[in-house]
C-alpha cells in the first residue's frame, strides 16, 4: 500500500500536483463533507426519509479518481453515492432536493438518496442492490469499446459487494473482452456491521483479480494524491486497450452504514483514531499550509464559501415543491 | 437375427429429420460406436452412432431424404454370418413391433393448421404476398433485419455465435455480422445480463438470448431492478433499450427446472414490456418492434413452436405494434383468450367446439404488457362467456388478472364465471404420462368452454 507522505516530503510539485489542483481537491472534499453533514442534519429533522448512506471519511477516493478522469469517462456506484455525484460535478442543489424527495431533485423526487443519475455528467447511478453496479459498469465500458472511443468507466463498489458472485462473473468477462473499466473497491472495512475480517479469509481484495488476470493494487484511499496517482495509472492501462484494472482503496467511513446504524460493531476510539491520524481533508489542509500554498485565512474563506453552497442547496431542497401527483404515472416507459 | 436401425430422436422436441449423409455403405462391417450417418435436426447436424456390431445389409432411406420420422427404419443390420437377404427378411417383422416411440409420446400437437386469418386482424394490407416460414426463421430474420438497420443492435448470449445458437435461432448471424456484434458469453447469466443492461444505458441496443428463460432466474435482478426501474428512478433521464429473449415454458420431457412459464412473472412488472408470440408472423413483427422499442422488452418464445411453419407476409419492413391482440377466429358463443403456445391448444379446441355447434371467438393476446383489454372486453360483451388458456401455474396467472378485469368492467355482461385453463399446480414431472397431465390441453379448453356454455 502506498504510504501517506508526510507534509514535509510531499512537496506539491514533487507529487505532480499544482497548488491550484491541491486547492481544488480541498474544496471538493470539503464540499462532500459539509454536504453530508447537512444531509445528516436534514435527516434528523425528518426532511430526508428512508435510507441515507453518508460518505463522510471516504472523500479522497472520488475526488482523487475524478482528477484522473477526462470528459466522457463514466462512473457508476452503489447507494452510498452522494460523494460521487458531487465529485463529478453534479449540482448540490439537485442532489439535496432529491434527498428531500422534491421536484427539483435529479430524479424529480422519484429516485431518492440511492437512485440518482446524470446523463450530462456521465453518472449512471446510484444502485441499491449490492454489487449490481459492477456488471453495469462493465457494460458501460463495453459500450465505449463497441463505439471505438477511448473512454473508461469507474465502477465503484464496497468491500461488502466484493463478496458478490456477479463481481467475479464480471471480472471474467471484463478481462476476456478487454473492457476499459476501473474496478474501484472502496474498502471502508465494514460491510454494514460486518468487518472484512469477519466476512472473508482473504482480506486482500484486489488480489482476487489475479485469478482472472486483472492487475490491481491497494491504495491509501485517505490520501487524495495517492488516489489520483493510482487512478492515472489504472486509467492509462484501460485507455491503452489493456482491459480492466482493480484499485482497492483503503478508506474508512466515519458514520454508520446508514442513518439508522448505531455502529456498535466498532469502538468510538477506533473511529476517533482514524479521524485524527488519517483524515483526508486534514491531510490536504496540512499540505497547503506547510507548503505555504495557503494561509489559515485562505482556507477559512473556502470553508465559508462551501458552507454557503451547502446552505443554498439545503434551502433549495426545502423550498422545491414535492413532485406533482401526476408524476406517479410518468417515466414508466420511454 | 437382423435388426433395424431406426431414425433416432436427437433432441427433446425432434419429431423428424433429414438423413443428410451415410458414412457407411451396404456390405460394410460396423462396430459399436462407429459413426453411421449424419442427421440434420431442426437444431443441428448430428452424428449418429452404431449401437450394435454387424454388417449393413441394406440401406432403407437414401441420404438426402428429408422429413424422416423418428423411429422409421433407416437401415438393416445383419449379425455375423447372416446373409443380407435373410437379414432384410428377418428385420421386416420385428420392425412393426418396435417399442413405443419415446419421442412420439412427448410429441407436440400436430402442425398448426394453416390458420384461418381473420379479416379483423389487419396486420398487413390485403393482397400482401405471403411466404411460409418457421417461427425459428422468422425470429432470425427479425434480428438480422434490425442488425442491418442499426449498427448499435448486437446479440449476446450462450452459444449464439460459433455454435450458431443452441436452438439455431442465431444461425448465420456470426457470419454476417462478425464477432463484434454476435457475442458468445460464458455461462454466467447474472453477469452478462448486467453487462448488457449497462451497455444499453451506454447507448447500445443489446439483444440478450437466454438459452431458456429458466436460466434467466439467475439474472432476474438485472431484468427487474436494473433494466425495468431505471427510467422511473432517474426521473425519465436514463432508459434501457434492451431485448431479453429465448425459449420459455415447457419443451418436452425436460423436467421441473427447465419447464417453467414466466409469462405472469414478467407481466407483473411496470417498466417491462412483455411479448409472447404464437405465429411466425407475430414472432417476426413483434421481435422487430421489440428491438426498436426504447424500453426493456421480455420476449418469451417456445421451443416446441420454433419448428412450426406459418404464413408470413413477404414485406421489406414488417412490424406489429405492441398492445394489439389478434382475433384468430370470430365466434358468438364463447371467448377463448390465450397467447404463445397456449394458442395451439385453443385453436384446436375451437375446431372441436365448432364440430359440436359452439362458435368460439379466439383471441391471441400476443403482448401481455401492454395488454389489449379492449379487444378482450369487446369480445366478452358479445359472447358473454370467457375461458382463458395458458401453460403457466394457476396462482397469479394471466387468466386470474383477466378474470378480475372482466369482472370489474364487464360484470353485467357475463352469463357464466370466467374459467382459467392453466398448467396444473405442480412442478413439471418428467414421466411422459404425468407431463401430459400437467399441461393444459385442448380437451381441457373444450371442457371449460362447454361448462361456461352450460353444455
Amino acid at each position: 500500500m502506498a504510504t501517506r507522505k508526510t507534509p514535509e516530503t510531499a512537496a506539491v510539485d514533487g507529487a505532480n500536483v499544482s497548488k491550484d489542483d491541491l486547492l481544488k481537491y480541498y474544496r471538493e472534499m470539503l464540499l462532500i463533507r459539509r454536504f453530508e453533514e447537512k444531509a445528516g442534519q436534514l435527516y434528523g429533522m425528518g426532511l430526508i426519509g428512508g435510507f441515507c448512506h453518508l460518505y463522510i471519511g471516504q472523500e479522497a477516493v472520488v475526488v482523487g479518481l475524478e482528477a484522473a478522469a477526462k470528459e466522457g469517462d463514466k462512473r457508476v456506484t452503489s447507494y452510498r453515492d452522494h460523494g460521487h455525484m458531487l465529485a463529478c460535478g453534479m449540482d448540490p442543489k439537485g442532489v439535496m432536493a432529491e434527498l428531500t424527495g422534491r421536484e427539483g431533485g435529479y430524479s424529480r423526487g422519484k429516485g431518492g438518496s440511492m437512485h440518482m443519475f446524470s446523463k450530462e455528467k456521465h453518472f449512471y447511478g446510484g444502485h441499491g442492490i449490492v454489487g449490481a453496479q459492477v456488471p453495469i459498469g462493465a457494460g458501460l465500458a463495453f459500450s465505449d469499446k463497441y463505439k471505438g472511443n477511448d473512454n473508461v468507466t469507474f465502477a465503484y463498489f464496497g468491500d461488502g459487494a466484493a463478496n458478490q458472485g456477479q463481481v467475479y462473473e464480471t471480472y471474467n468477462m471484463a478481462e476476456l473482452w478487454s473492457l476499459p473499466v476501473v474496478f474501484v473497491i472502496e474498502n471502508n472495512q465494514y460491510a454494514m456491521g460486518t468487518s472484512v475480517k469477519r466476512s472473508t479469509k482473504s482480506t486482500t481484495l484486489f488480489g482476487r483479480g489475479v485469478a482472472f488476470g486483472i492487475p490491481g493494487e491497494q491504495v491509501d484511499g485517505m490520501d487524495v494524491l495517492a488516489v489520483k496517482a493510482a487512478g492515472e495509472k489504472a486509467v492509462a492501462h484501460c485507455r491503452a486497450g489493456n482491459g480492466p484494472y482493480i484499485l482497492e482503496m483503503m478508506t474508512y467511513r466515519y458514520r454508520g452504514h446508514s442513518m439508522s446504524d448505531p455502529a456498535k460493531y466498532r469502538t468510538r476510539e477506533e473511529v476517533q483514531k482514524i479521524r485524527e491520524e488519517r483524515d483526508a481533508i486534514e491531510h490536504v489542509r496540512e499540505l497547503l499550509i506547510s507548503g505555504g500554498h495557503a494561509t489559515e485565512d485562505d482556507l477559512k474563506a473556502i470553508d465559508k464559501e462551501i458552507k454557503a453552497t451547502v446552505s443554498d442547496a439545503a434551502e433549495f431542497s426545502k423550498e422545491s415543491p414535492e413532485p406533482a401527483l401526476s408524476e406517479l404515472w410518468t417515466d414508466i416507459y420511454a | 437375427m437382423a435388426t433395424d436401425i431406426l431414425m433416432p430422436a436427437l433432441s427433446p422436441t425432434m419429431e423428424e429429420g433429414t438423413l443428410a449423409k451415410w458414412l457407411v455403405k451396404e456390405g460394410d462391417t460396423v462396430t459399436s460406436g462407429q459413426i453411421l450417418a449424419e442427421i440434420e435436426t431442426d437444431k443441428a447436424t448430428m452424428e449418429f452412432e452404431a449401437v450394435d456390431e454387424g454388417t449393413i445389409a441394406k440401406i432403407l432411406v437414401p441420404e438426402g431424404t428429408a422429413g424422416v420420422k423418428v423411429n422409421t427404419p433407416i437401415a438393416v443390420l445383419a449379425e455375423d454370418g447372416e446373409s443380407a437377404a435373410d437379414a432384410v427378411q428377418s428385420a421386416a417383422a420385428p420392425a412393426a413391433a418396435a417399442p413405443a416411440p419415446v419421442a412420439a409420446v412427448a410429441a407436440a400437437p400436430a402442425e398448426a393448421p394453416a390458420a384461418p386469418v381473420s379479416k379483423a386482424s389487419a396486420d398487413w394490407p390485403e393482397g400482401t404476398p405471403m411466404k411460409t416460414m418457421t417461427v425459428r426463421e422468422a425470429l432470425r430474420e427479425a434480428m438480422a433485419e434490425e442488425m442491418r438497420a442499426d449498427e448499435n443492435v448486437y446479440l449476446m448470449g450462450e452459444e449464439v455465435a460459433e455454435y450458431q445458437g443452441a436452438y439455431k435461432i442465431s444461425q448465420g448471424l456470426l457470419d454476417e455480422f462478425g464477432e463484434k456484434r454476435v457475442i458468445d458469453t460464458p455461462i454466467t447469466e447474472y453477469g452478462f445480463t448486467g453487462i448488457a443492461v449497462g451497455a444499453a444505458m451506454g447507448g447500445l441496443r443489446p439483444i440478450v438470448e437466454f438459452m431458456t428463460f429458466n436460466f434467466a432466474m439467475q439474472a432476474v435482478d438485472h431484468i427487474i431492478n436494473s433494466a425495468a426501474k431505471t427510467l422511473y428512478m432517474s426521473g425519465g433521464q436514463m432508459g434501457c433499450p434492451i431485448v431479453f429473449r429465448g425459449p420459455n415454458g415447457a419443451a418436452a420431457r425436460v423436467g421441473a427446472q427447465h419447464s417453467q412459464d414466466y409469462a405472469a412473472w414478467y407481466a407483473m412488472i411496470p417498466g417491462l414490456k412483455v411479448v409472447m408470440p404464437y405465429s411466425a408472423a407475430d414472432a417476426k413483427g413483434l421481435l422487430k418492434t421489440a428491438i426498436r422499442d426504447p424500453n426493456p422488452v421480455v420476449f418469451l418464445e417456445n421451443e416446441i413452436m420454433y419448428g412450426r411453419s406459418f404464413e408470413v407476409p413477404d414485406l421489406e419492413d414488417f412490424t406489429i405494434p405492441f398492445g394489439k391482440a389478434r382475433i384468430w377466429r370470430e365466434g358468438t358463443d364463447v371467448t377463448l383468450v390465450s397467447f404463445g403456445i397456449g394458442m395451439s391448444h385453443t385453436l384446436e379446441a375451437a375446431e372441436k367446439l365448432a364440430a359440436e355447434g359452439i362458435a368460439a371467438e379466439v383471441i391471441d393476446l400476443r403482448t401481455l404488457r401492454p395488454l389489449d383489454y379492449d379487444t378482450v372486453l369487446a369480445s366478452v360483451m358479445k359472447t358473454n362467456r370467457c375461458v382463458t388458456v395458458e401453460e403457466g401455474w394457476p396462482v397469479g396467472a394471466i387468466g386470474n388478472h383477466l378474470s378480475a378485469v372482466i369482472m370489474e368492467r364487464a360484470f353485467d355482461y357475463l352469463d357464466a364465471p370466467v374459467i382459467n385453463v392453466t398448467g396444473k399446480d405442480v412442478p413439471m414431472p418428467y414421466a411422459a404420462n404425468l407431463e401430459k397431465l400437467a399441461l393444459a390441453t385442448s380437451d381441457d379448453v373444450v371442457a371449460a368452454a362447454k361448462s361456461v356454455c352450460y353444455r
